[in-house]
């Protein structure tokens, strides 16, 4: 019985090696040749030359990943705490907003900081810009905020907020109150409780969710080109030019992609870490 | 002291909602704007909605992401289930491997995926077609040549549903008692019977979870589709991005209020009726 159930695995185990394996192997291909065929590091090489993007992507993604998770950690937290009928709804309307297409709501974005925007709208409405005409004897009419790095971080945070506050929150419901109970029994106030017991056992749901902000964030394209105003190019935009755009390369692009995927293969590294921890911390 | 906290922590909580859903807000009341700004109001009209049905290309781009993702969904849950049965029965040494292959789609980055499935599909389009090419000359005979379009839309929208359905039938086998199928088997079922009457039952619950998912992630996703769907077919969200690159039409802001109201319903519905069947048993107990 059990080896024949077994057998169902068999169309899928092919599946995977034709569009999960496959495709790797090909990007691995790609990743260490030239158009002319034969292996090469050059692609690697000329990678250099991008570093600028590399570093801007890295650091627009760990501002936003950190951001997430300052505002997600509290949210997780505090809907926890929360009765069963508050949480059911307040997990629903998190949820919810990922039914609108994300490029949507990043466009809404953009009619809100645009120049004629309505947060400029809004500052001008109030006599924003006039105080502060008046009191630096500037003249500015708007704040730019379209084409900024900050209105990229916006973007990142605003669609991938999501992914940081449930996984914590999944993790912290789950938690046997009889720990914070005999916490308190023996003398732990409530930052201690906090410190000691919530958040070292929350951990699992807070790196599963840095890796869930993080690695979109880092690959995204539609962001940074909607809120970023083409300024603000980074890796996606880098490997989606390769592949679709103008400067076609598909083996430089194939290159970064790699590059990407080990950076997922050890954030992946660490979460099994620290996973394996946990699993051994519940069998004690 | 304890009531002023939970006051805070629902301002706080309110604040991140209205930032979620302020975008969300004034897209749905734009779609009802009788201009076409997106900024500047000039009056209620159902304009938009009504122009929304006489656009060709936002239309038929609804229809090929709603065929797709229902498509991938049916495939991907039929297909997922029945893996996640042959895992879970699997030797252990011979599992965790292809756990961890089984993982990289939901891991990797989604532009990826869709690169990596974007130069396989073209390579081995290449190759067939190169093959087409070699038989029509020598031997006259032919195939159809391929070409990325709906069908390499739909492989991809499968193979990146697939582990998520895994995912979520998975712990439904683990919750199961095990003895159940021998004990069925004792009975004088067959296996195949025991897997319909037994195992599909115990498991109904993840397999619908795994079918949600699945479907949320077709409909949402852009960034594969975008890679594998090739030039002549379109998803709404492949519509909408190259719409961002001049103006996106109000008619836009229709559609998704539309889709948007759907789903509000379908959810409502849906925890109106698990809140009532919880009180139910409840009471029960």
């Amino acid at each position: 019985m059990k080896n024949k159930l077994s057998l169902f695995a068999v169309p899928y185990v092919v599946w995977m090696a034709l569009f999960v394996v496959a495709p790797i192997v090909m990007v691995v291909v790609y990743a260490f040749s030239t158009a002319d065929g034969g292996f090469s590091l050059s692609n690697f090489a000329r990678m250099g030359t991008y570093a600028v993007i590399f570093t801007r992507s890295f650091k627009l993604a760990l501002i936003a990943t950190a951001i997430c998770l300052l505002v997600g950690y509290p949210v997780a937290y505090m809907m926890a705490k929360e009765g069963p009928g508050f949480q059911r709804i307040a997990s629903v309307l998190i949820m919810l907003p990922m039914w609108v297409n994300f490029l949507l709501r990043t466009y809404s974005w953009m009619s809100i900081l645009e120049k004629n925007g309505l947060l400029n709208q809004l500052f001008s409405a109030i006599g924003l810009f006039d105080l502060i005409n008046s009191v630096f004897g500037t003249n500015i009419q708007y704040f730019k905020m379209i084409g900024t790095s900050g209105a990229v971080v916006l973007g990142m945070v605003y669609n991938y907020l999501p992914f940081m506050i449930l996984p914590i929150y999944s993790v912290i419901i789950k938690l046997d109150n009889s720990l914070l109970e005999a916490a308190r029994d023996l003398g732990a106030n409530s930052a201690g409780v906090f410190r000691k017991v919530i958040l070292p056992l929350s951990l699992p749901g807070v790196l599963s969710g840095i890796t869930m902000v993080f690695v979109p964030s880092v690959s995204t394209f539609a962001i940074s080109r909607l809120l970023g105003g083409g300024t603000q190019m980074m890796l996606g935009d880098l490997i989606e030019q390769q592949f679709l755009g103008g400067a076609y390369n598909p083996h430089l692009g194939s290159a970064i992609a790699l590059v990407m995927m080990v950076i997922v293969v050890v954030c992946m590294w660490v979460m099994n870490h620290f996973g394996e921890g946990e699993e051994q911390a519940v069998m004690l | 002291m304890k009531k002023n906290h939970r006051i805070g922590s629902r301002l706080f909580m309110g604040l991140v909602f209205l930032f979620l859903y302020a975008p969300i807000l004034l897209l749905i009341i734009f779609s009802f704007n009788a201009g076409n700004s997106s900024v500047v109001w000039k009056g209620f009209s159902f304009r938009w909605y009504a122009e929304l049905f006489q656009n060709r290309i936002i239309m038929s781009s609804v229809y090929t992401t709603l065929l797709v993702s229902l498509l991938a969904t049916i495939i991907a849950t039929v297909a997922g289930t029945f893996a996640a049965i042959g895992f879970f029965t699997m030797d252990r040494r011979l599992r965790r491997p292809l756990m961890v292959v089984n993982d990289i789609p939901m891991m990797n980055a989604d532009i990826v995926t869709g690169v990596s499935l974007c130069l396989f599909f073209v390579a081995a389009f290449a190759g067939w077609n190169g093959f087409v090419t070699w038989m029509e000359n020598s031997y006259r005979l032919t195939a159809p040549r391929l070409y990325l379009g709906f069908g390499t839309l739909l492989l991809a929208h499968i193979s990146f549903n697939i582990p998520y359905v895994i995912l979520n039938v998975t712990p439904k086998l683990r919750q199961m008692d095990k003895n159940l199928i021998d004990a069925a088997q004792d009975l004088g079922c067959t296996w195949m019977q025991a897997f319909w009457k037994v195992v599909v039952p115990e498991i109904k619950p993840g397999i619908i979870s795994g079918a949600l998912i699945a479907f949320t992630m077709s409909i949402d996703d852009f960034v594969i589709s975008y890679f594998t769907a090739g030039s002549a077919t379109s998803t709404l969200a492949m519509t909408i991005y190259g719409m961002t690159k001049k103006r996106v039409s109000p008619e836009i802001n229709a559609i998704s209020t539309l889709l948007f109201a759907a789903v509000l319903a379908l959810l409502i519905i849906v925890n109106v009726r698990e809140a009532r069947q919880e009180k139910a048993l409840a009471k029960k107990k």
